[in-house]
């Protein structure tokens, strides 16, 4: 094997030169969950592994102007221990606590996960539906862009090879919101989404749903923020017609492939299924009752 | 590139070794500094048999670069007696006969530790989810169980559960 350099910048300039500098691949790495096991694999060959870890405001979670700030290298442990984060975007939390073991846990973030890019990666369809932004530093300064515009294939993000994400932001929480991520898998614990949902939704003081954003994952090449599947709920309480609407809109999104995990047929069925249910779940969390998530 | 030198704590005692960068951390502890407790069983984060404690949060060692350990406070299975000894966890697995071929039992230990450090009175199924990044092949996790319900027990200053 070539050599490998490693370096763990302590600014985003110094990290951004290294990215920009190197004369081969070079790779970013937040807990390095996903990235350690492609490079024993041998599926990524990079020359320079810059460790984001040491540099200021990549790990921890902040409370700003009404709304959250998670550094890119926050671990899901962190998430899982942070009472206010949990009580404002419980569907988020738990969307990133599924993802694999508590020692994956320890380690793996938000940011992390999403350009892993995986179709079927557990926190994205959360954080799409939650309305999340990627602050992406680079050469030329900070950028945020909508979580739903990062993943463009599996496996590739829209960011530069000389970016990365800093933090993840979550919009503030109007009253009466909720939102939920429920995954499918054949087993209780430590597996792939077959297909998975997050909705996040806002209602008025009747229950009318004012405001809704719904996600699928595992179901197509990337994410997808289904806007049909939203409008299908703005306007209305949770009648049975609603979900019927809901449900055809987020089945008409797929566009799955059959593998081990599912067949084309079966995950189109599963995400209209999972689509009503985590809506259930976030209706009941916007009302102010407890619902149990994942 | 010249290899990395690290100087952190391992089970207490300052430490220092030098790594290329791609040597996982369970690749200095087994190979450079012979701490062969941790075990490789996937080397992808799957079978938590290469589980230690770092700066206080459980992880895997095959997902973590040696070169990450600098500054770092690690806890692997040979720090988890006292001297000669056993901490509960250790002897309530052996009370319970928690292990056949003994390779995940590292692994577990350290995992289990961690459970009882964040959570000292965990439920069954509070212990069981904390464990299911630990695969064993051999004892269907029935006895495991049993040994991390008792050693909580114990660690508590409760008679055992029945």
């Amino acid at each position: 094997m070539p050599s490998l350099n490693y370096a763990a910048p302590t600014s985003v300039q110094e990290a951004v030169a290294l990215l920009a500098g190197a004369a081969g691949l070079a790779k970013p790495m937040a807990g390095g969950t996903d990235l350690l096991v492609q490079l024993r694999s041998g599926r990524l060959k990079p020359e320079l592994i810059v460790d984001t870890k040491q540099i200021p405001g990549m790990i921890g979670i902040r409370e700003e102007a009404g709304g959250f700030v998670i550094g890119g290298a926050t671990s899901g442990a962190m998430l899982e221990a942070h009472a206010a984060l949990k009580a404002a975007w419980p569907g988020v939390v738990e969307a990133m606590d599924l993802i694999g073991s508590e020692q994956i846990q320890g380690r793996a973030s938000l940011a992390g996960n999403l350009c892993n890019a995986s179709p079927a990666a557990d926190s994205v369809p959360a954080m799409i539906a939650a309305a999340a932004v990627a602050v992406i530093v680079g050469p030329k300064g900070e950028r945020t862009v909508p979580v739903e515009s990062i993943v463009v294939s599996p496996g590739r993000t829209s960011l530069a090879r000389d970016e990365f994400i800093l933090a993840i932001r979550l919009p503030p929480r109007p009253a009466h919101s909720g939102d939920a991520y429920l995954r499918f898998i054949p087993r209780t614990e430590m597996d792939i989404a077959v297909v998975g949902c997050g909705v996040n939704v806002t209602l008025d003081a009747a229950g009318v749903c004012t405001a809704a954003r719904v996600s699928v994952g595992a179901v197509a090449p990337t994410p997808l923020l289904v806007a049909e599947a939203g409008a299908a709920l703005v306007g209305h309480t949770l009648d049975e017609a609603t979900l019927a609407k809901l449900d055809a809109a987020a089945r008409a999104a797929c566009k799955p492939i059959s593998d081990k995990r599912g067949t084309i047929e079966y995950r189109i069925k599963v995400a209209g299924v999972l689509a009503r249910r985590a809506a259930a779940i976030a209706f009941e969390r916007a009302a102010g009752r407890v619902a149990k998530g994942h | 590139m010249s290899k990395h030198h690290v100087t952190t704590t391992i089970n207490g005692e300052e430490t220092e070794f030098l790594c290329e960068t791609q040597e996982t951390l369970l690749d200095v502890l087994r190979n450079t500094l012979n701490l062969t407790g941790s075990k490789e069983g996937c080397a992808s984060g799957d079978c938590g048999a290469c589980s230690v404690i770092a700066d206080g949060t459980l992880v895997c060692s095959c997902l973590m670069l040696g070169v990450e350990a600098e500054g770092k406070t690690i806890t692997t299975v040979e720090g988890i007696a006292d001297g000669e000894t056993l901490h509960p966890v250790q002897r309530q697995f052996l009370e319970h006969a928690a292990l056949q071929c003994g390779f995940c039992t590292p692994g577990f230990i350290v995992a289990t530790k961690a459970l009882l450090d964040a959570n000292p009175d965990p439920t069954e199924e509070e212990a069981r989810y904390w464990l299911a990044g630990n695969l064993c092949r051999c004892t269907g996790y029935d006895k495991i169980i049993r040994a991390v319900m008792d050693a909580a027990a114990e660690m508590r200053g409760e008679a055992r559960a029945a």
